[in-house]
């Protein structure tokens, strides 16, 4: 279903930051042109099966978010590669491509464009979007004057609206108030009951326990442990409590 | 390059909602809305018919016309380079969050300003018609300077899109560089004054000027010209060729970098 095979990726940063015609020319005849080099992930090899819900573990700066976008396509690894079946959909800042003088329904089309969604689909769902969203009249009103919560509740509806085979999900979602959050929470169950391909990434082991049912360990971009979730989040549990 | 097609077939309906948002923006929320469009090109030509009809001792005939082909021609130009030059910078939220092909931002750029290029023709063919110019067989040369322009500037847009994702500065260099382009255009002269001086290398291979030209025969009804059909053409497909070079090599950067 997912497989990652060796891959890695290479952030090359500039001691200064160049970003300009001039200093980079200036910088170029003086031999100045130093990069700090560093590997934010490396060797990283696992495999998720068809129905498998992996919980991803580890502390701010593992690598976390970056395997992440790498699994969503958005970055290209420098080495190694993913291999995928099946239509993603990654829960992962919503509404990022939301335009803030377009209006609600305007922003459907964009938004579900952009997450490679055909227009005829759209046309078809429109209808479900509005109505998921409860965003009622205010779906002809420009984005700028929405709330975040409104934004989010419009975003979810919309990256929903398909089944996806695989579902990345950052954190658990809380999106609106407390009764979409409760919608949304069961909107997701839902499709985990169906038995589709999840990616969770938390900090918090409980809700990988609860969530998942195997798990993996980044530390510092290399993958340290992987295995079922029970004896994951116990080694995870015990490496926090040796660094303290 | 099978792959690019289904890819390419998978997100046109983007490409047009891109296209479609940047110019149903630019009338929304503004009063004068499309008659703008027509206005500034139709005022800055009265002015300059004035100022240079008066000043010039040769006269060129229809010299409004003359000034109009040349001006909506370089406003397309620029316009759309200026707008695909900004297009990855001006996208980078998306870009860091969602997969969409990347070219599809400066192309959708180049796209919308060609649509807005093509509402404001209008204003050529209401002046033409006011000066009494008749429509004759060559004006269906209007199409291949018309094509050729639209794929010079996008492959200019998408060199200048990949170059400003590196290096900030590009914005002010490009503006001073479309500013000298204008007067090496013959937008408000007779090329035929600097043509014929030892300086008319500076017209004759400026690939707009060539565009512009031909254009223009069309609109007065003449014969377009071998060397201002082919010359544009094998420089827009050559430079099209290093900007899609570049830019697939340097695309997966780019998220590192804006």
């Amino acid at each position: 279903m997912l497989s990652i095979e060796n891959v890695g990726i290479l952030f090359r940063l500039a001691n200064e930051r160049v970003d300009s015609l001039k200093d980079y020319a200036i910088k170029l005849v003086r031999r100045e042109l130093r990069y700090h080099e560093f590997w934010a992930l490396k060797d990283i090899s696992f495999q998720v099966k068809k129905g498998e819900r992996l919980g991803i573990l580890g502390l701010n700066g593992a690598g976390k978010s970056t395997l992440l976008k790498i699994i969503a396509g958005v970055l290209k690894p420098t080495e190694g590669k993913v291999v995928r079946n099946g239509s993603i959909v990654p829960l992962l800042e919503l509404g990022a491509g939301f335009d803030a003088q377009y209006t609600g329904a305007e922003n459907i089309y964009l938004y579900g464009a952009m997450l490679g969604y055909p227009k005829e689909f759209l046309k078809e769902k429109y209808d479900e979007i509005v109505e998921f969203s409860e965003l009622g009249d205010f779906i002809n009103v420009p984005l700028k004057n929405y709330s975040s919560g409104m934004k989010a509740r419009l975003g979810f509806s919309i990256a929903t609206i398909v089944e996806p085979e695989i579902l990345i999900l950052d954190e658990v979602l809380s999106v609106g108030d407390a009764k979409f959050k409760k919608k949304s929470e069961k909107k997701i169950k839902d499709m985990f009951e169906k038995g589709i391909t999840v990616l969770f990434v938390s900090h918090s082991i409980g809700q990988v326990r609860s969530l998942c049912d195997r798990a993996v360990i980044l530390e510092k971009g290399r993958l340290i442990a992987q295995g079922d979730v029970e004896t994951v989040s116990t080694l995870y549990e015990e490496a926090i409590k040796n660094d303290n | 390059m099978k792959s690019f097609i289904e890819n390419f077939k998978k997100y046109r309906f983007l490409l047009l909602e891109l296209t479609k948002k940047d110019v149903k923006l630019k009338y929304r929320n503004s009063i004068l809305g499309f008659v703008w469009t027509l206005l500034e090109p139709l005022l800055t030509m009265i002015v300059l018919t004035i100022v240079f009809g008066t000043i010039m001792e040769k006269k060129t005939p229809h010299f409004s016309v003359y000034i109009l082909t040349g001006r909506l021609l370089y406003t397309f130009f620029s316009g759309g380079t200026k707008l695909a030059l900004k297009s990855i910078r001006r996208n980078a939220g998306m870009i860091r969050k969602v997969y969409v092909p990347k070219y599809m931002y400066p192309l959708a750029a180049v796209m919308s300003s060609f649509i807005t290029f093509l509402l404001s023709l209008v204003v050529l063919v209401l002046v033409a018609g006011a000066q009494g110019m008749k429509p004759t067989r060559h004006l269906l040369g209007v199409f291949l300077p018309l094509i050729t322009l639209f794929i010079m500037t996008v492959a200019i847009g998408l060199l200048l899109s990949v170059l400003d994702v590196f290096f900030r500065d590009l914005e002010y260099l490009w503006n001073v560089a479309t500013m000298l382009i204008m007067y090496m255009s013959a937008i408000f002269y007779p090329a035929e004054n600097l043509l014929d001086s030892k300086y008319g290398v500076l017209i004759r291979y400026n690939p707009l000027y060539s565009v512009i030209a031909n254009f223009r025969h069309a609109i007065y009804g003449q014969p377009s010209e071998l060397f201002y059909t082919v010359y544009p053409i094998v420089f827009s497909l050559a430079v099209l060729t290093v900007g899609v070079y570049i830019f697939y090599k340097k695309q997966d950067r780019f998220v590192l970098y804006i």
